[in-house]
């Protein structure tokens, strides 16, 4: 693609700007803002790929994909606001998922242990345990609120904060792997996801594509698992104290 | 002259109370005492009705006494012991609350009966939530229905049986007639009395209604503003109360429930 060309993508950003206008949501500020920081973004990071593929390093790699999580971190922490520590689970949580997967992708010898793939992969795992981490907190507090007397009448009979939690838990891990186990059942049907469209447009065999889109569909639905459980059993304590009451 | 010198049955108080305060932010964040240096012995075996106007703190200080709330300052004995050295799940089983609007757990009514137990990890025996259903008035046919479909009255009725599920020594009741039919609440009112006095209970029951309060309670504890402004043997503070607080409340009382 040449760089005409790329800039005419705009095209799309000002249809998007001219919607908002015309239907006065008043997100043409956000969408110029968007657009301007993903395409510096964007362009950054690949010349830092082209970097780092072009001298495969240990370090590098490491840095790289501790940068997603820590990004990743800063961003799904938000959707905690009020919890104390919630970062710090936030982080392990997505740390953990990301170690789990890449280390079970590269002990099957799934991928190879070169930078392209790991940070390619890590990417789209971390990225997609982001949102799982956002919405698992904020699916879990609309569960508390929504259910307050529910947990109070549980805790009056005598539940430990764990047996109290345990139904808004499970259904927010539930509502967290909804959007996972949706695209397992409609990829191909409804949608070529985009890493295989990718793969694609830049001419590789549709049936190579297909076979790293398995890959990553089953990994992807795995990470959510994994993160929304992993988060839900270290943050449901936040919503308690040590008397077993509901925090105030 | 204090509640023990004036009741004619010996008593010994169950819970005591002292120097209980507690306060919450007020809309400006400041905060401000729901409950102000509160002294108080609650008998053991005896209907105990708290009464008073809205706001003046009566479920606020029923959330203290099965430890769902924390007081600021002082500190509250249950049998002699303070409640922050009870094992806290262990006290809740001993000390149990049924709330104003009954809360129904999801699934059958069975299933919310044998919610106690079943946190324990012991599975309710049939017979035994045929026993309680029974107990509070309710057809064992019900045991299948969910619990959500069942009236106001027959929640009311599944909610204390699952509190009797724990054998409780304590039953905390706010307000448990209020958000029913008059007739509804006549027979949840007998029930209670009845139950009480056969299992031989404690019962602190927070009212609204002042003739319920005659009824039912041997004492009665009026509170206003955070603070007990009287304690009396019922039938003594119907018969003529001793503060002008009291007087008031009684006088303000009787047009609302002649």
């Amino acid at each position: 693609m040449s760089s005409f060309t790329l800039s005419l993508t705009l095209a799309f950003t000002l249809l998007a700007v001219a919607a908002s206008y015309w239907q006065r949501l008043a997100l043409e500020r956000d969408i110029l803002i968007g657009t301007v920081r993903a395409a510096v973004q964007l362009l950054a990071v690949g010349y830092i790929l082209y970097f780092v593929f072009h001298a495969p390093s240990l370090i590098f790699t490491f840095l790289m994909v501790a940068v997603m999580v820590g990004v990743a971190t800063q961003n799904a922490s938000r959707r905690g606001k009020g919890l104390p520590g919630v970062q710090w689970r936030v982080l392990a949580a997505l740390t953990l998922t990301e170690v789990v997967t890449i280390g079970l992708m590269l002990l099957f010898r799934m991928i190879q242990p070169t930078p392209q793939y790991v940070i390619s992969l890590s990417g789209m795992i971390v990225g997609n345990a982001m949102v799982v981490a956002g919405l698992l907190l904020n699916r879990l507090q609309g569960e508390v609120d929504a259910r307050r007397d529910e947990l109070r009448v549980l805790l009056s009979l005598g539940a430990t904060p764990r047996q109290a939690i345990q139904d808004q838990l499970r259904a927010a891990v539930r509502a967290c792997m909804i959007p996972a186990v949706d695209s397992l059942k409609t990829v191909g049907l409804v949608q070529l996801p985009g890493m295989m469209t990718g793969q694609i447009l830049a001419g590789a065999s549709p049936i190579v594509a297909v076979r790293y889109q398995i890959l990553i569909m089953f990994s992807l639905t795995s990470a959510a698992a994994l993160c929304s459980i992993i988060l839900g059993l270290l943050t449901y304590r936040l919503y308690f104290n040590q008397a077993y009451q509901l925090a105030r | 002259m204090s509640l023990q010198a004036t009741t004619q049955r010996a008593w010994s108080p169950l819970f005591q109370l002292r120097g209980v305060s507690r306060r919450r932010p007020d809309a400006s964040g400041e905060p401000v005492a729901i409950l102000d240096h509160i002294h108080l012995d609650l008998a053991g075996g005896l209907i105990t009705t708290l009464v008073g106007p809205s706001g003046a703190g009566k479920s606020s200080l029923l959330h203290l006494l099965n430890r769902l709330d924390e007081p600021d300052e002082g500190s509250i004995l249950y049998q002699g012991r303070d409640l922050r050295q009870w094992d806290v799940v262990e006290l809740r089983r001993s000390v149990g609350l049924v709330l104003q609007a009954p809360v129904m757990l999801p699934g059958t009514v069975e299933q919310n009966v044998g919610a106690g137990p079943r946190l324990r990890g012991q599975a309710l025996a049939r017979e035994r939530a045929v026993e309680l259903l029974r107990l509070v008035g309710l057809a064992p046919a019900l045991l299948e229905r969910k619990a959500a479909d069942l009236s106001g009255g027959e929640q009311q009725r599944v909610s204390l049986a699952r509190t009797l599920a724990n054998e409780p020594r304590v039953l905390l009741l706010d307000e448990v007639t209020a958000s029913l039919d008059p007739g509804s609440a006549r027979d949840v009112e007998e029930l209670i009395v009845g139950l009480t006095s056969r299992l031989s209970l404690t019962a602190v029951w927070i009212t609204h209604n002042l003739a319920q309060a005659e009824r039912c309670g041997d004492h009665l504890v009026l509170m206003a503003h955070g603070r007990v402004a009287e304690e009396a043997v019922t039938a003594g503070f119907f018969a003529g109360p001793a503060t002008e607080e009291g007087r008031r409340f009684l006088e303000s009382g009787k047009e609302v429930h002649p």
